[in-house]
């Protein structure tokens, strides 16, 4: 189950050292904009190294490579997939033309090097245009597992500021929450980039649970473990969910079509949540 | 009657110092300390040779201790702690005797009982009034606590108090009674404030430390001793302040009224004490400007001797009573012998310290460490040195998960039943090899020049010379 992605830093060999130790379900090993374009050859020859060596056992691991309009991206696919990460995280996505560009390279190196699982993408969307394209680009390749919303870039190309309260994001949010489900993918949010207010980031994150969000990115290592909580079914709901599913054999075993719990009507929606609940629980493992 | 003599060169004169006796400093100072330098400095242009030194530590500002050392002034040297500067040097082999490192419950046994019996204690004081009364509380050097210093006024056969801040007499405030004290000095400076006391000591902002931290919390709260009566030590380290910041939080969340805060006194410590989280703190050195704040101002911030502290020839001492104390190390063995004594080259650059003294008298002993530092990993096969025996040891907490030492299957239990990831040790030190690599066997020579004694008496382990 994967609720936080935690950026880290491509050119920052002490923190990829300890990338897979802090606690994030999936870690995005940063090549873009964490690093200046003088250092993206040794950028790319650390993360390459990084995933080599040390394994990155304790999460998965996303690479968020450089956008198909510099002269980067196609070396970072070059490096980078042979290393068989978990996930390719191409940015600046405004289109699933965009989409069908890397996916083809990325099937060139792939067979260039006999690989034959095909690595999966998750787009950042944060564009105008991508916002708008986001059902297109989610449904465009089989590849893509989930969809991720980019706030600061977004915001830079809506022209507005980007606040902590984020109604200028909230039309996109919305828009990315159902392009994904439609699609039938996950959706994860913007981070939240005031690294000091553990309020505000978790008041963010709920706010995106809420809207249907599967979890959300952080930028500081010290945001992983709210974001966890949050983005994980509560004591209360794993009880919910589970009274849910004995009230439902019941109903079945008694061939009653409607019940009732708690005072209220048990419908499929509900069920259908409930077992989206226990499936989290379960894939948790208690680890929340 | 007046004690205050007019230069440190009289006051030796008068203390009749000989080749060959042992004088002794404390190191409330710390980095900052003048005294040792200045009272040296003058033994060696009178001549003097063949003396000891009995220091509870040396830090790297008293350098100037090499040349006296190479000038053969100092033959002897007996320290609870000693810096890197001083540290490489001896580790060298310019001294013809083995340094003798103690604990710091060890050090006032032993003065205490004739093992080491000081002939003069030169003791840097704060503020002293002309018949030595003196603190560390007060005056523009000042240091809090003098705890350390205690036993060698009470033992020593001549007290030479040195002060930059001479007050009228009485010092009602005193730490130091004039009982003791055969003469006092004033100085322009007894040190740099700056290396005293840091201004603010901080929590790490490092992840890794943060991470670390948090495990410790959640082994503090799994181990069942964070309930009314808790006592509680930790050091001035980033993680360690961030293991006291997130106790302070759980125990107001949870009113859990603790008995002692002890230490190495930092301002989270004093945070925990004015939100009533300790009913005291039992304070034998502060290590930031809150901390000698606090205990100048809060009565119920208490001034400890270094016997009171941790001698384990005393009745009873605090750290017998320590329900949770948290270390650091420089490396750990698969048998959780803990090294504080030497980097992972073989050269001098710490030592005990309160280490074995509180891994020995505490309920829990956990040290916290990132399993890598430096492209080295810190659990290794066998020590390069012990200065903690690993039959004191309960807990190792790394980044990458959570060692218990075999003795303590109850612990084990405990953390597991909580969900946090218990590691065996063998484990972490084959991920952490798996990630640096196995650095090659570090060859060390034959000449001993330290002995660890632990606090029972018992040399527990020889440093060798470097090559």
């Amino acid at each position: 189950m994967r609720r936080s992605m935690l950026f880290m830093p491509g050119n920052n060999s002490g923190m990829l050292l300890n990338a897979d130790a802090l606690g994030a379900d999936s870690v995005i090993l940063d090549l873009e904009d964490a690093v200046s374009p003088q250092e993206k050859d040794s950028a790319r020859i650390l993360v390459r190294n990084a995933l080599k060596y040390l394994g990155y056992k304790g999460c998965e691991v996303i690479i968020r490579i450089n956008s198909i309009d510099t002269d980067f991206w196609k070396k970072d696919l070059d490096e980078i997939i042979p290393m068989k990460p978990d996930m390719i995280m191409p940015p600046k996505v405004s289109s699933g033309m965009d989409i069908k560009v890397i996916e083809n390279y990325m099937g060139e190196v792939e067979r260039r090097h006999g690989i034959e699982k095909k690595i999966s993408l998750i787009p950042l969307i944060e564009t105008a245009l991508g916002v708008e394209n986001a059902f297109e680009i989610a449904s465009s390749s089989k590849r893509i597992k989930a969809i991720f919303l980019g706030g600061e870039d977004l915001t830079a190309d809506l022209r507005c500021k980007r606040t902590k309260q984020g109604d200028e994001i909230f039309y996109s949010r919305g828009r990315m929450v159902m392009a994904a489900r439609a699609a039938g993918i996950d959706v994860y949010d913007t981070p939240f980039t005031d690294v000091e207010d553990e309020e505000g980031l978790r008041l963010d994150a709920e706010f995106a649970k809420g809207l249907g969000f599967t979890g959300k990115a952080c930028i500081s290592p010290r945001h992983v473990q709210s974001v966890n909580e949050v983005f994980s079914p509560t004591l209360e709901e794993i009880e919910y969910a589970t009274e849910v599913m004995e009230i439902i054999q019941v109903a079945k075993e008694q061939g009653k079509g409607a019940i009732s719990l708690r005072g209220k009507m048990i419908d499929a929606p509900i069920v259908e949540r409930a077992r989206q609940t226990l499936e989290a629980a379960k894939a948790l493992g208690g680890a929340f | 009657m007046n004690k205050v003599v007019k230069s440190i060169k009289e006051a030796i004169t008068l203390c009749g110092l000989k080749d060959g006796m042992r004088i002794s400093f404390h190191h409330h100072l710390r980095n900052g300390d003048h005294v040792i330098n200045m009272v040296m400095e003058e033994i060696a242009n009178m001549g003097y040779r063949d003396l000891t030194v009995n220091a509870s530590s040396v830090f790297d500002i008293h350098a100037p201790l090499i040349t006296h050392i190479k000038n053969n002034v100092v033959t002897g040297l007996e320290v609870n702690y000693m810096g890197a500067a001083v540290g490489r040097e001896v580790s060298s082999g310019i001294m013809q005797k083995p340094v003798d490192f103690r604990s710091h419950g060890g050090r006032p046994s032993d003065i205490e009982n004739g093992k080491t019996p000081i002939d003069i204690a030169f003791i840097a004081a704060p503020s002293s009034d002309n018949m030595g009364n003196c603190s560390g509380k007060y005056g523009k050097s000042a240091c809090g606590s003098l705890g350390y210093a205690f036993v060698d006024a009470m033992n020593a056969k001549k007290v030479v108090v040195i002060t930059d801040n001479l007050v009228e007499y009485p010092l009602y405030d005193f730490s130091i009674q004039e009982t003791y004290v055969d003469y006092v000095v004033c100085v322009d400076k007894i040190g740099d404030p700056t290396g005293i006391v840091s201004g603010t000591t901080k929590i790490t902002r490092d992840p890794v430390g943060l991470m670390m931290a948090s495990y410790a919390t959640k082994v503090i709260q799994s181990s069942g001793l964070l309930k009314d009566g808790f006592s509680f030590q930790t050091g001035a380290g980033g993680a360690s302040l961030a293991v006291a910041k997130y106790l302070k939080d759980i125990m107001l969340k949870e009113n859990i009224k603790g008995s002692f805060g002890m230490g190495g006194i930092t301002s989270y410590l004093v945070d925990m004490l004015e939100a009533g989280c300790f009913e005291t703190l039992m304070d034998v050195q502060c290590f930031d400007l809150r901390a000698v704040q606090s205990i100048r101002d809060n009565p119920r911030h208490r001034e400890v001797t270094a016997s009171h502290y941790a001698s384990p020839s005393a009745k009873s001492a605090i750290v017998d009573n320590l329900d949770v104390v948290i270390l650091g190390a420089t490396q750990i063995d698969t048998d959780f012998n803990v090294n504080v004594h030497t980097d992972s080259n073989g050269f001098i650059m710490g030592g005990s310290g309160g280490h074995s003294d509180t891994a020995a008298g505490a309920k829990l002993t956990m040290i916290v460490a990132p399993l890598t530092r430096a492209r080295l990993s810190i659990v290794v096969d066998k020590v390069l040195c012990v200065s903690t025996p690993g039959n004191t040891v309960d807990v190792l907490v790394t980044q990458r998960g959570i060692a218990v030492n075999p003795r303590r299957g109850d612990l084990k239990e405990r953390l597991l039943a909580s969900g946090l990831p218990v590691v065996d040790i063998h484990d972490l030190k084959r991920i952490a090899d798996g990630i640096t690599g196995v650095p090659k066997e570090v060859k060390l020579g034959s000449k001993t020049v330290a002995n660890v004694i632990y606090r029972d008496g018992t040399v527990i382990d020889k440093i060798k010379n470097t090559l």
